[in-house]
């Protein structure tokens, strides 16, 4: 039996990075905000409170702080003729749950987009030809330009105290920076990382090729912080336990470290935790959201909540499951290449070369999830597409993020997997290897995508969303093209052993493997409602009163890790709604 | 031996008819120090105000209790008193008060039918108060505060505090004389001296108390003045002399933490924490300014002088050596997460250690329930979050819980006296209790 709550001015689609960021923005307008959140409430402490967090089987292998599969999760297929099957146990990306969402278990490399990457068909178009583009890539423009976006890199990596260096501030190249970034208005709030004794050799031999290493963008702070909220971080203290934990030391900017208790202050903010919303319910002409149904656990029932302003602030996987759900814009046939929900699903082409030295002591149990050395020399922006015969690109880079006793350690090839020679190869090789990796753009295609499965339902009933990706061969030329690049710096550095990761041509997607949990597009922005579901502003085309935040955005996947962009595009989305939506509410468009 | 026995009969006469006017005699209660105009209106937001300095809050308001309808048990060296209702209720608060009855409670502990308030109303404080201020307070509760209708459990206290003559005599002793006079004529420093000494009642915890538990000095032309005192069984440190808590601290830091409850040294924990979240985080920069300046010419404001190097602990430690002693090691595992090798934490979040007065404290009650039960900083306006250092009773025994905090007041520049087994399992058991 479902009950109907008293109406709010604005219902928030979960509490991670997004949705506190929009509560703290729509707050400040004094409206009565309600944010629903499938999950369970999470603070430091108790929740990740030292040193009980700091439990790799707990919650490096058995996932603690991710979504359960048997409450929710997908089905997957890699081509059009394939029957899916559910996502029964997470590999190769990880979606989380509860307060603070993927906020609290990210590395924390917080990068910006190029500014080519924001006009990316355009620029394939005027530079290389629309001939470059091979059939069935589906790439887009954002609507977005970077100069505009400019100010909202700034604002989200000074909310969340970014350590870095900049490589280009108003156009001048700096010194130990990035000089291939997009230019910064200032410098990043904290000076970067300490490097381990790996990142330090791929420094070395990368400045000797010619090449231009920079220390990565972090979210691990390099020393104590006050943010534009009154909120603070602390120091990293370099334990190694980022990606799949919660920070300790609030020291990784998330939403608990960052927003939330400076949220909870306002009296007009409330939320509740282990509420799934199931749905956005439309007006009869379809052209508004009236308000969600969520189902409240603690009651056992489903509750209708009505509002004026619906924000969808899920995981960007879950954004669009609600869409399909609910009807919001027509859903991506990737026969007729007609309708958008669902379009432009895309991921992350990695590759990495490992190297192995026997006298080098790298202290692995000293890290962070973003300390370490990248280089841009091969970024999507510095290569010819006509010539190399894809498009994409990659930043290269070099960091240990951990050494986890059961995930960490890495064996040279040939070493058994089991048994008294394994254990030999873990005496042996725990703290002599390192990796180069390469973390790469993925484009868009007709046929990788998101639309509901015929099939499988979840406990509530409803259909489970159905996921077609399978890698292509432009991204696998793309990773083939990073590999020879990286495997003469890895030879350069002069290694006892070294061996490649990269996929090959024929590769299929394995969902068993951890990959990445960079899953972006499927609602995707642009110009025109023909070819995406949000205008530039994250407002659905078709209702005016949903807005869609987070990387479902994204039309196809850029070369960095997406956490710079979501959290930018948030604040964007916020100006937008607070400065015009607001005072006159309608398409912006 | 007729001569002696008659000046004895005298002078038990005497007695007789002095203790006979004590017990009898009414109380006199002491009038404004301070006419106002007659048509003298209190300015808006002045009550409210006035309530946040003097912070009525702290004790007025039991934990999830209605505001200021009383009934918090405080727990003081002469027993428990139960804080009254001060709401507008004419049953049981004060809506029935006129204004001098309502400034006699502050200003002689005195309640309309005569009877005597608790010393833990810090009438030794607000005697103080201007006229201004108790007009501001009259007006708050009186006008501004819900009414609610409750009641207080009987305060349980010993002799001689349970006997109204008792307190009477008590007060003859420790009151001084009302009023306030500043002692600068620079309005910072007199603002402070004002804030410190009347409203804001510092001397209540932070200087000691004498042996009839009167504060041994109300004013800081007296060195016994916030020289350090005990309140629930924690050291309120000094904030002045040798061992000050606040020695070598800048304006800044004075403001920041009484603003927020953390600076670049400390983090303000046990009951002073209940100060900051109803009090001192209410207070205009101009107040803060002015306590921080009346508080800073208590101490040395020259900055402590920098540790040249490493220190000999931060070696040891930072040596990992496994033959180390129990204490650097518990160290290690439990507290240089945060508080770092050298003892000194990080700015506004993890408190340092070395030189810390909750560390070196006299009593080792706060520091040992500090390592058992962790704490949590209040939400504040300018600094929200409620950073929380996590308790460790789950995974210390006692024996190293008293290595650990032995270790913690003998490390870097600390030296003070070891913690014992006893004083641990002591804490741990009232805290099971609890």
């Amino acid at each position: 039996m479902a009950r109907t709550d008293p109406k709010k001015d604005v219902v928030i689609i979960g509490l991670g990075w997004t949705g506190s960021i929009l509560g703290m923005e729509l707050a400040q307008e004094g409206l009565e905000i309600l944010a629903l959140e499938r999950g369970p409430d999470r603070e430091t402490v108790p929740d990740f409170e030292y040193p009980k967090v700091i439990d790799e089987l707990k919650y490096g292998i058995r996932l603690g702080f991710m979504q359960k599969p048997k409450k929710s999760t997908l089905t997957i297929r890699r081509t059009l003729d394939e029957v899916a099957q559910p996502y029964r146990r997470l590999g190769s990306f990880l979606p989380g749950d509860g307060v603070g969402g993927a906020g609290i278990h990210w590395n924390g490399q917080t990068w910006r987009p190029l500014e080519i990457e924001l006009r990316l068909k355009s620029y394939v178009e005027e530079t290389f030809g629309a001939a470059t583009i091979p059939d069935g890539m589906t790439i887009q423009d954002w609507g977005v330009n970077y100069d505009e976006m400019e100010p909202y890199f700034d604002r989200f990596e000074y909310m969340a105290g970014i350590a870095g260096k900049a490589g280009n501030i108003k156009g001048e190249i700096q010194a130990g920076g990035n000089p291939f970034e997009a230019p910064r208005s200032r410098d990043f709030p904290m000076p970067p990382m300490k490097q381990g004794v790996d990142a330090q050799m791929f420094a070395k031999t990368a400045s000797a090729l010619g090449l231009h290493p920079f220390p990565r963008p972090s979210a691990n702070a390099t020393q104590s912080y006050v943010n534009e909220y009154g909120m603070q971080l602390g120091p990293c203290n370099y334990c190694g336990f980022c990606e799949r934990y919660g920070c300790a030391n609030y020291s990784k900017s998330s939403p608990q470290t960052c927003i939330l208790d400076a949220l909870k202050r306002m009296p007009n903010f409330s939320y509740k935790v282990n509420s799934e919303v199931l749905k956005i319910e439309l007006a009869e002409d379809g052209k508004t959201a009236t308000g969600v149904t969520y189902f409240d656990e603690a009651a056992q029932e489903e509750v209708f909540q009505p509002a004026d302003l619906v924000i969808v602030a899920a995981y960007s996987l879950h954004n669009v499951h609600l869409m399909l759900l609910s009807g919001i814009g027509e859903p991506w046939d990737p026969v007729q290449q007609t309708g958008t929900t669902g379009k432009n699903y895309s991921y992350q082409m990695n590759g990495a070369t490992s190297l192995f030295f026997k006298d080098v002591e790298f202290n692995p149990f000293a890290a962070a999830g973003s300390n370490g050395i990248s280089i841009d020399d091969y970024a999507i922006s510095q290569i010819d597409f006509a010539k190399e015969g894809f498009i994409g690109g990659s930043y290269i880079t070099a960091g240990i993020s951990n050494g986890q006793p059961i995930r960490g350690i890495s064996l040279p090839e040939g070493t058994p997997s089991w048994g008294a020679s394994w254990k030999q190869g873990i005496g042996d090789w725990y703290g002599h290897a390192m990796s180069i990796g390469s973390h790469g753009s993925n484009m868009a295609y007709r046929d990788c995508y998101l639309d509901l499965d015929p099939t499988y339902t979840d406990p509530h009933g409803r259909s489970l969303m159905r996921m077609t990706f399978n890698w292509k061969d432009n991204d696998i030329r793309m990773t083939q093209f990073m590999r020879s690049k990286i495997e003469p710096i890895a030879e350069a550095m002069q290694p006892d052993s070294w061996q490649s990761s990269y996929k090959a041509e024929g590769a299929q997607y394995d969902v068993r493997p951890y990959q990445t949990t960079h899953n972006v597009g499927g609602a995707i922005m642009g110009t025109d409602p023909k070819t995406s579901s949000l205008n530039r502003y994250l407002q659905a085309w078709g209702q005016h009163n949903v807005f869609v935040m987070g990387a479902s955005a994204f039309p196809q996947n850029i070369q960095y890790n997406p956490t710079g962009m979501v959290g930018a595009l948030a604040y964007w989305a916020a100006d937008a709604i607070r400065n015009d939506y607001l005072p006159n509410p309608r398409p912006l468009v | 031996m007729n001569r002696v026995l008659r000046v004895l009969l005298i002078v038990a006469a005497i007695a007789m008819v002095a203790f006979l006017a004590f017990l009898y005699v009414p109380v006199q209660r002491t009038p404004a120090q301070m006419v106002l105009a007659a048509d003298y209106a209190v300015p808006e937001g002045a009550g409210a105000y006035a309530m946040r300095i003097a912070d009525c809050a702290a004790c007025h308001t039991a934990e999830g209790g209605q505001p200021f309808a009383g009934g918090r048990a405080i727990i003081s060296p002469v027993g428990t008193i139960y804080s009254s209702n001060i709401t507008p209720d004419p049953e049981t608060g004060v809506g029935r008060y006129t204004l001098s009855e309502f400034r006699a409670a502050l200003y002689d502990g005195v309640r309309p039918d005569g009877s005597h308030l608790y010393p833990a109303m810090p009438y030794e404080n607000y005697r103080k108060l201007t006229e201004q201020d108790i007009r501001a307070l009259y007006s708050y509760f009186q006008n501004d505060v819900p009414p609610v209708k409750a009641t207080q459990p009987l305060n349980d206290l010993a002799f001689p505090f349970n006997l109204s003559w008792g307190l009477r005599a008590w007060k003859w002793v420790a009151l001084g004389e009302p009023g306030f006079t500043a002692r600068s004529s620079d309005a910072d420093l007199a603002r402070g001296q004002y804030l410190v000494e009347g409203p804001g009642h510092c001397g209540a915890c932070h200087s000691p108390r004498n042996a009839l538990m009167a504060q041994a000095a109300l004013t800081g032309a007296d060195p016994a003045f916030l020289s350090g005192g005990q309140i629930a069984g924690w050291t309120a440190p000094p904030l002045r002399g040798a061992i000050s808590a606040i020695q070598g601290w800048s304006a800044h830091d004075i403001t920041l933490i009484l603003a927020t409850a953390r600076n670049a040294h400390s983090a303000i924990n046990g009951e002073m924490q209940l100060v900051v979240r109803d009090s001192s985080q209410y207070m205009t920069d101009g107040d803060l300014t002015a306590i921080a300046a009346y508080l800073g010419a208590l101490n040395q404001r020259a900055p402590k002088p920098a540790a040249e190097g490493q220190t000999d602990t931060e070696k040891l430690l930072i040596s990992a050596d496994p033959s180390m002693d129990l204490g650097p090691r518990l160290y290690l595992d439990n507290c240089a997460a945060c508080h770092f090798t050298n003892g000194r934490g990080a700015d506004e979040v993890f408190p340092e250690l070395d030189g810390s007065s909750l560390v070196t404290a006299e009593s080792p009650t706060g520091l040992i329930s500090m390592i058992l039960q962790g704490g949590e900083l209040p939400s504040t306006a300018v600094r929200p979050a409620r950073l929380r250092m996590p308790g460790f009773a789950y995974r210390l025994s006692d024996d190293e819980v008293a290595t650990l905090a032995t270790f913690l007041r003998q490390a870097w520049s600390n030296n003070t006296d070891a913690v014992t087994v006893d004083e641990v399992s002591g804490l741990r058991q009232l805290d099971t209790a609890n």
